[in-house]
């Protein structure tokens, strides 16, 4: 008696959260059986298979663990291979995976079975780059950590639902760093503080060696 | 909250690289997440926090509801900020999050203003977040503003609104096909990926719609498509109107393969490959049309990219499966990647040499794969052997150089799943090339010496038992066997055994020194092999002279073991202790079928707690158990098949009856089930009286009556004919239920002494020549029909009059043949103008029967039918055309 008093009140709340999700998952499903290219992941991972930024775009994997396993799965086979100067390929599970590495960095781009390799390379490509250009360079674990958030975006702006949004890197990077230009902020203030916030932070980390 | 500032973090060394999320806690970044919350937002710092709540995310954690929930509110005050990159990672924050519907409704303005803000970059966000969050009614609101941000002249905001549309289709499809005008002027516009995104729109919303589609691909083939992936889709979809297209004009110039070709030559090899790809999948390519493509692939083997070698030997790998001489012209180009550095390329390169490869390069490739096979890993390995394998069953004059190859890989170290494909492909190849069997059968005894795998060892163990004794010099295989009896685990040891008696068995020379060998085993620890080895030294016989072996005991050790296990199980478990064995005779052969349910969904039904077990309906498996009881059956041989119940009365009558038909080599039993519905009632000597004067082949034996039926609880009487031996003898009988009625007092229960004699007129009952064939699938229909052979092929046409439609045609026949549909071809997909279903089963004399039966509509509703019979028997072909033509 007890659980039927409640339950309809506690109910509403989660129950929209779970049709909501469920609603987008069938979306990326069906995305995959249709003939636009679509990719199913983008993974940045480090020296040691860990991540560094990731991004899903398919339900193939529901879980983190699952997640987590095929990341495992790919880096291991991938690692003894040489792709640092030209992407390379593989399959698992049915999926393909093209893959490049720089410094302590390894590149993913997964897409299904039937997808042109060329396409998913070309997504490699773009993200590839676009990270160079972002970290002026500097490609490595480090650089891209202390730049997460332009990573995150880089992502963003390369794929949206598993459908590709852009593979030109200077037209990625350029809609991803034009976001650093403050528009409408107080000029002076804001350069200001961050200046001193960026002291700040490089004292810090010093310290901390 | 005393959390520690900085956790320890797990790394294997002291010396981690410096991080800046290292320690990160989730509680803390919640904490810092206050800082969205002050009157004076610092832009950087508010950045910062969500980057690490971000990361957080990306690293696998998760926020309960109310930590989720907090986190979004807090995230939709820092829309008061104008700091642009503070904007967009809040954008990034608000769809990691996806808040629920009602959360929605708090960032709707916001991102409505941003939708219609001067910068591009907060239009084009706005818009795929807001797509991204919405549900149906708001969308109605924006509808107006994402018709415009389609054409707007911003790139990035007609994508944006594209791809939002593109997401939408699937859950709002009647908003999105609303907006065919602005997609279709999109699909003009001079970006490149506009072009793409609009594309991929219009193809979606159109795509139910054929002519459309035609009519879209039509004019876009003719115009200039700029972007590369524009084109790739292009190609797609072209190539899907060539397929629906070419099932309806079957003759005359393909369409539009003018412009798949074109894109060959096209600059970008992204589109050079999907065109290639497309025209090695159209439907029945010539070798003409393939040759361009192939041209191309060709160059793509040799570039420096591995990934465009990959593409172009991934697809010629499928093109060797159907045209394999259209690929020989790489073959040169394919030799020079099997040393490639990506093993992946390099199997796929070998696979495909194999299937293309001529008689004379064979050795020069096995030479080269040597190499190959100690660098890569098993899954690949797998690969390789099979199409080993399948060459060698190609040029089985090659068979010493191949089997030499699988043997050497077969001591080599590997695990279970490729030391199995491997002992696969050898089994295989002694079956199907008998020069080989004698190397192949010592290559596998040598295996065993040293084998890890159990499974592997007593299958070998079991196919040396059939083969073994087949060669010139069996006796020298009797040492292998016997080794295993002494060096492995109890499970090898017992097939150990049998292998022994089978060699026992087969060759009366090597009886006596086989008895030797088995009586040692009957000091073995192990029951089992015990067992195996006193029953193989009774059922030999004799004293372990040199003795002619018994038919029936060679019957016993080599004859196939026909009976279903399931079918076995089920009997055992019925059978209930008596001083009457358990006769193996009684199991019925037949394969329950499936309900058909769990027949169309296979794997989709839940397994586990939710799914009801599967168990057939426990009644006709009691009912064959009281057929066992009857000592006059006891002589009829083995039960060659039983019918489902016949109902012989209508529902609700006074008493219902109904019939099981038994089917023996040389007798019929009929089994009436009758329940006496009338509580006032007690029948006594209840007999079904049959009038065969319509079935004169058929002469009655016995009759069995039952002594009582009281009301409610069924009983059974028998009634069994003797018929000519073998043949599928037709007939009618006319039924009578005859017995003896007692009135009951329904108060007491008791009967009353006076009793009237009365019988009641049942339905006519019929044994037709279905009931002579029994159900039984082949797993490997093409092989099964090769090996039967064309003998007795009996090959003839039908028409079968109209019908509803193809699938009810395909229904009777099965149904009206009795026969088990094989691989899955019983099921008709819709709207086809033709089918072929392939059938199987056994036929009373225990003939196999194949049946080939290829339908065709003929005018709107009439049904053609050619039946093609093999079988062991040419009257058995003729007598399955004779239940089609009777029928």
């Amino acid at each position: 008696m007890l659980y039927t008093l409640f339950r309809p009140k506690a109910m509403p709340f989660p129950f929209t959260l779970v049709v909501r999700k469920a609603s987008l998952c069938s979306v990326s499903a069906t995305m995959s059986t249709e003939t636009c290219p679509s990719v199913k992941n983008i993974l940045l991972l480090d020296s040691d298979g860990k991540r560094v930024a990731v991004k899903y775009f398919s339900e193939d994997w529901p879980t983190n663990s699952a997640k987590e396993n095929f990341e495992k799965v790919v880096f291991t086979k991938t690692q003894k291979t040489n792709a640092r100067t030209e992407a390379e390929i593989a399959m698992f599970e049915n999926n393909i995976v093209v893959y490049k590495f720089v410094q302590d960095l390894h590149f993913f781009v997964t897409g299904g079975d039937y997808e042109n390799e060329l396409i998913l390379a070309s997504v490699l490509q773009a993200f590839f780059d676009s990270v160079g250009i972002l970290l002026r360079g500097n490609v490595d674990k480090k650089e891209a950590l202390e730049n997460l958030d332009l990573i995150l975006l880089c992502i963003d702006e390369i794929v949206d639902g598993g459908i590709i949004l852009e593979t030109d890197p200077n037209v990625i990077a350029g809609k991803v760093a034009s976001n650093n230009i403050d528009s409408g902020a107080p000029l002076s203030e804001q350069t200001l503080s961050q200046a001193l916030a960026t002291a700040r932070e490089h004292l810090a980390r010093s310290l901390l060696k | 909250m005393a959390q520690p500032l900085v956790k320890k973090d797990d790394d294997r060394d002291d010396e981690a690289e410096y991080s800046p999320f290292m320690g990160i806690e989730k509680g803390s970044v919640l904490q810092e997440a206050r800082v969205f919350n002050d009157p004076q937002l610092d832009a950087r710092r508010c950045s910062q926090v969500i980057t690490k709540l971000l990361y957080l995310l990306n690293q696998g954690e998760t926020f309960s509801k109310v930590e989720a929930t907090e986190v979004f509110f807090a995230v939709t005050k820092l829309f008061q900020s104008k700091d642009m990159g503070l904007r967009r990672m809040v954008y990034l924050m608000i769809k990691e999050i996806s808040p629920s519907a009602d959360e929605v409704i708090i960032v709707t303005s916001s991102l409505m203003k941003d939708m219609n803000s001067k910068i591009d970059m907060y239009r084009a966000n706005a818009i795929r977040v807001l797509c991204r969050i919405t549900d149906g009614t708001l969308l109605s609101q924006i509808e107006r503003y994402l018709k415009q941000a389609i054409v707007d002249k911003n790139p990035l905001v007609a994508s944006a609104a594209l791809i939002s549309g593109i997401h939408l289709l699937q859950t709002n499809p009647e908003i999105v096909k609303r907006w065919s005008n602005e997609v279709q002027e999109a699909v003009q516009s001079r970006a490149a990926l506009v072009q793409f995104h609009a594309l991929a729109l219009l193809h979606q919303i159109r795509q139910n719609d054929r002519l459309a589609v035609s009519k879209l691909v039509t004019s876009l083939t003719r115009g200039t498509v700029r972007s590369p992936l524009a084109q790739c889709l292009l190609i797609r979809y072209t190539s899907q109107v060539i397929h629906e297209s070419s099932n309806n004009t079957q003759s005359g110039e393909r369409p539009f393969y003018d412009y798949l070709e074109s894109c060959l030559r096209h600059k970008s090899e992204m589109v050079i490959f999907e065109a290639a790809r497309a025209i090695t999948e159209l439907n029945g390519v010539t070798s003409r049309e393939l040759t361009p493509a192939i041209t191309v692939l060709q160059l793509f083997l040799s570039s420096s990219k591995p990934v465009l070698r990959f593409s172009a030997v991934r697809t010629l790998n499928k093109v060797a499966m159907t045209h394999p001489m259209a690929v020989t012209n790489c073959n040169i180009d394919m030799e020079s990647l099997i040393s490639d550095q990506n093993r992946s390329i390099a199997t796929l390169a070998i696979t495909t040499l194999l299937k293309t490869g001529n008689e004379s390069s064979v050795d020069r490739l096995m030479k080269q794969i040597t190499n190959f096979m100690s660098d890569i890993a098993d899954e690949f390995k797998i690969v390789v052997v099979e199409a080993i394998r399948s060459l060698c069953l190609k040029f089985p004059l090659k068979y010493r150089s191949l089997m030499n190859f699988l043997s050497n890989i077969l001591r080599e170290e590997g695990g279970f799943d490729y030391k199995k494909a491997i002992v696969d492909s050898i089994v295989i190849l002694i079956r199907d090339i008998p020069d080989a069997k004698e190397a192949g059968l010592l290559h596998l005894c040598e295996f065993i010496e040293d084998c890890e795998f159990t499974y592997l060892s007593t299958q070998i163990l079991h196919f040396l038992g059939i083969e073994g004794p087949k060669t010139s010099d069996p006796s020298k295989y009797i040492r292998y066997i016997y080794n295993r009896v002494h060096l492995e685990n109890a499970i090898v040891r017992a097939s150990a055994v049998s292998t022994l008696a089978k060699f026992g068995a087969a060759i009366d020379a090597l009886k006596p020194r086989i008895f030797v060998l088995l009586r040692r085993c009957l000091f073995d620890s192990d029951d089992e092999v015990r067992d195996r080895a006193t029953l193989y030294l009774n059922t030999l016989g004799g004293d372990g002279s040199v003795v002619e072996t018994d038919k029936d005991v060679k019957d016993f050790l080599f004859g196939p073991f026909d009976i279903p296990l399931v079918n076995l199980e089920t009997s055992l478990k019925n059978y209930e202790p008596t001083e009457k064995a358990f006769d193996i005779n009684f199991v019925p052969k037949e394969v329950k079928s499936l309900p058909l349910a769990e027949k169309k969904a296979p794997g989709r039904k839940p397994t586990g707690l939710g799914a009801p077990p599967s168990v057939p309906p426990p009644t006709a498996d009691a009912y064959e158990r009281m057929l066992s009881t009857i000592p006059e059956c006891a002589n009829f041989g083995k039960l060659f098949k039983s019918s489902a119940p016949v109902e012989l009365t209508e529902a609700e009558t006074e008493y219902a009856v109904n019939v099981i038909k038994y089917i023996f080599d040389r007798h019929v039993v009929f089994q009436y089930n009758c329940t006496n519905t009338i509580p006032e009632q007690l029948l006594e000597d209840v007999i079904v009286t049959v009038d065969a004067s319509e079935a004169d082949e058929f002469s009655e034996v016995f009759s069995k009556p039952l002594k009582s039926l009281p009301y409610d609880s069924p009983g059974q009487t028998f009634v069994a004919f003797e018929k000519p031996e073998g043949v599928p003898t037709v007939g009618k009988f006319s039924n009578i239920l005859k017995f003896i009625v007692k009135e009951v007092d329904p108060t007491t229960g008791e009967a009353e002494d006076d009793s009237v004699e009365d019988e009641y007129q049942l339905e006519d009952l019929e044994v037709v020549a279905s009931d002579y064939v029994l159900k039984m699938g082949v797993s490997n229909f093409r092989n099964a029909w090769e090996s039967l052979g064309p003998d007795f092929e009996r090959v003839d046409e039908y028409g079968l009059g109209p019908r509803e439609n193809l699938a009810e045609a395909v229904n009777t026949v099965i149904n009206l043949l009795g026969l088990q549909p094989c691989e899955g071809t019983e099921e008709v997909p819709p709207n086809s103008r033709s089918h072929t279903c392939l059938l199987s089963g056994v036929f009373i004399g225990n003939v196999k029967v194949l049946v080939r039966l290829s339908f065709g509509l003929d005018g709107p509703k009439d049904v053609a039918m050619k039946l093609a019979v093999r079988s062991e028997d040419e009257t058995v072909s003729d007598a399955i055309h004779e239940i089609v033509a009777s029928g």
